[in-house]
């Protein structure tokens, strides 16, 4: 009887999750670990055989000032867009929460650009930057425009934020409006007849009472920062001279176009590592800072 | 006090149209720049089209092979988003229902990997699947999707599961269901509003994906759609209005259906955040 029941437990596990857990493992947990054991190789992506090296790729890694170099660019992009995003994300929520017609129509379209895929967004944008605004930039007699901005490293790298910035502050606007719609009106109301402003509103009742949807957007920002790809390709395609190339980019062209999969391999840890450690504190941080309404 | 209150108002109101331009002007200016010619665009990409012209449209249909394209993201969409949201749904229901370490230490292990990036695991990937033959196939990338779409997905169905009454399921169980049985006539139906959350974002993320399919189809006839203007792009770079056309056709798709479906989008985001 028990070992019926014991089976019937088994078929019942393995009917419902089996598909699911085989997929997962052989698609991420597979590759994830056999991963860690090609960064001990020497692997060249064509050969049939690898041999151990130990730790030559790990050294090498930290020999790497290129990768570095991109991966300094990586984390100040992330910063600059985390905070972009979600600064402008949250003002257009708190604006669309407040009294004013034609919310929906607002809402619809700050939304609109993460209906569509990076790498048409980034040739949308290759072409205002090369071609609009450079026309604007002559045209007016504007000097910041006149030459293209893809064309010099410093503002390159600008136009990645810039649009990283507009693609992704309308979904993180849906979240706060999401957030703001939860906070008590009662509240705002008592504060209001006790004399407080809009400011102090804002800064004693509002912001406190967001830090939940404070962490998710964060999170799912700092996410996006780091694995930024399609935008980074087709909107610079890591130029000019090599110089907006991101970590992402670079990780691929040095295992796929530089057959060095090993290596490759130990640079995608090493960034696999820094995304751990950055959105583990990020959530233990601000959870801290959670309170009760 | 009334004056004041009106003008904040209305300052409130420009900013707000000032920045509704800043998000849509660029999906204009595309659109304007389709219907003109190479050398309209370059003398001037502000202007009015002179003339309404399709030529750049059926020329960029045609070099981008749009109708294969558009089937092969279709298909892919299409068949991950729905084996990700039952395949899921039966997962989430077992973690729920058989509470065993294993199944508490597997939950676990797939709500963690969450945290791994795709660079990580993209070398190896390709590496594995390559030398099994499993690449250049819309079903390799499909059961791909599965097994990276899963986590999420098992996650935010397993929040709602343990929310539902046994008792509802032990009533079909006494009139002699089975298990199967139960889950698709009591269970997943009360999980409806989760569906859609799950099916939307995994709509948005497939359907623009590009690294993954970049790095399994490898055949011109296989290609998405994020593909096809990949390599459009690199074989016409300067024919503008070509270009422009190629861009215009492929958002013009999702913004109709986003017409029609906006309210259920942004509520299903919504609902996705507050896991």
């Amino acid at each position: 009887m028990s070992s019926q029941k014991f089976f019937d437990k088994l078929k019942i596990q393995l009917l419902f999750s089996g598909p699911t857990l085989f997929a997962f493992f052989t698609v991420v947990i597979l590759p994830f670990l056999y991963g860690i054991y090609l960064t001990f190789t020497n692997w060249d992506g064509v050969s049939t055989s690898h041999s151990f090296v130990g730790m030559k790729n790990y050294l090498a890694v930290l020999d790497d000032t290129a990768f570095w170099t991109s991966l300094y660019k990586t984390m100040k992009y992330v910063l600059l867009t985390v905070i972009l995003i979600n600064v402008v994300g949250f003002f257009l929520a708190y604006m669309l929460t407040t009294e004013i017609r034609g919310k929906n129509l607002f809402r619809a379209g700050f939304f609109t650009p993460n209906l569509i895929g990076g790498i048409i967004l980034g040739f949308l944008w290759q072409f205002i930057f090369s071609n609009v605004l450079v026309y604007i930039g002559e045209h007016f007699k504007i000097g910041i425009f006149s030459s293209s901005w893809l064309a010099d490293p410093d503002k390159a790298f600008w136009t990645l934020v810039i649009v990283t910035t507009w693609q992704y502050s309308g979904y993180m606007m849906v979240i706060y409006i999401a957030g703001l719609m939860n906070i008590p009106k009662e509240l705002l109301e008592a504060a209001s007849i006790d004399g407080a402003n809009a400011f102090v509103r804002l800064r004693k009742i509002i912001l406190p009472l967001m830090v939940p949807s404070f962490i998710v957007c964060v999170f799912l920002s700092l996410q996006r920062g780091f694995m930024v790809y399609d935008l980074n390709i087709a909107l610079t395609n890591g130029g000019p001279y090599k110089s907006t190339q991101l970590v992402s980019m670079y990780v691929y062209q040095k295992a796929f176009l530089s057959q060095k999969y090993g290596a490759g391999q130990a640079e995608a840890f090493v960034l696999f590592l820094i995304v751990a450690i950055v959105t583990l504190i990020q959530v233990y941080v601000s959870k801290k800072r959670e309170v009760e309404a | 006090m009334n004056v004041s209150k009106a003008l904040t108002k209305m300052v409130r109101y420009i900013v707000l149209v000032i920045f509704f331009c800043l998000y849509i002007l660029p999906f204009i200016l595309v659109l304007l720049n389709s219907l003109k010619e190479r050398t309209e665009i370059i003398s001037n990409p502000l202007s009015i089209p002179k003339s309404i012209n399709f030529a750049n449209y059926l020329s960029a249909m045609e070099k981008m092979n749009f109708a294969n394209s558009f089937m092969n993201s279709l298909i892919i969409t299409v068949f991950s988003v729905a084996l990700i949201t039952i395949f899921s749904a039966m997962t989430a229901y077992v973690f729920v229902r058989i509470q065993s370490k294993l199944n508490k230490f597997l939950f676990f292990l797939m709500v963690a990997s969450m945290i791994i990036p795709f660079q990580a695991i993209m070398i190896p990937l390709v590496q594995i699947y390559g030398s099994i033959g499993f690449l250049n196939s819309k079903w390799a990338l499909i059961y791909m999707y599965i097994g990276f779409g899963a986590s999420l997905a098992v996650f935010i169905y397993h929040g709602l599961i343990k929310s539902i009454p046994l008792e509802l399921e032990e009533a079909a169980m006494i009139d002699g269901a089975s298990r199967l049985q139960i889950f698709f006539q009591v269970v997943f139906p009360l999980l409806k509003p989760t569906t859609m959350t799950i099916v939307i974002l995994n709509v948005l993320w497939i359907w623009n994906d590009f690294l993954l399919p970049s790095l399994v189809l490898i055949k011109p006839e296989e290609r998405t759609l994020p593909l096809s203007t990949f390599y459009f792009f690199g074989t016409y770079s300067v024919d503008y209005g070509l270009l422009m056309a190629g861009l215009v056709v492929t958002i013009i798709p999702v913004i109709i259906v986003y017409l029609f479906t906006q309210r259920y989008i942004i509520q299903g985001v919504m609902n996705g955040s507050i896991k």
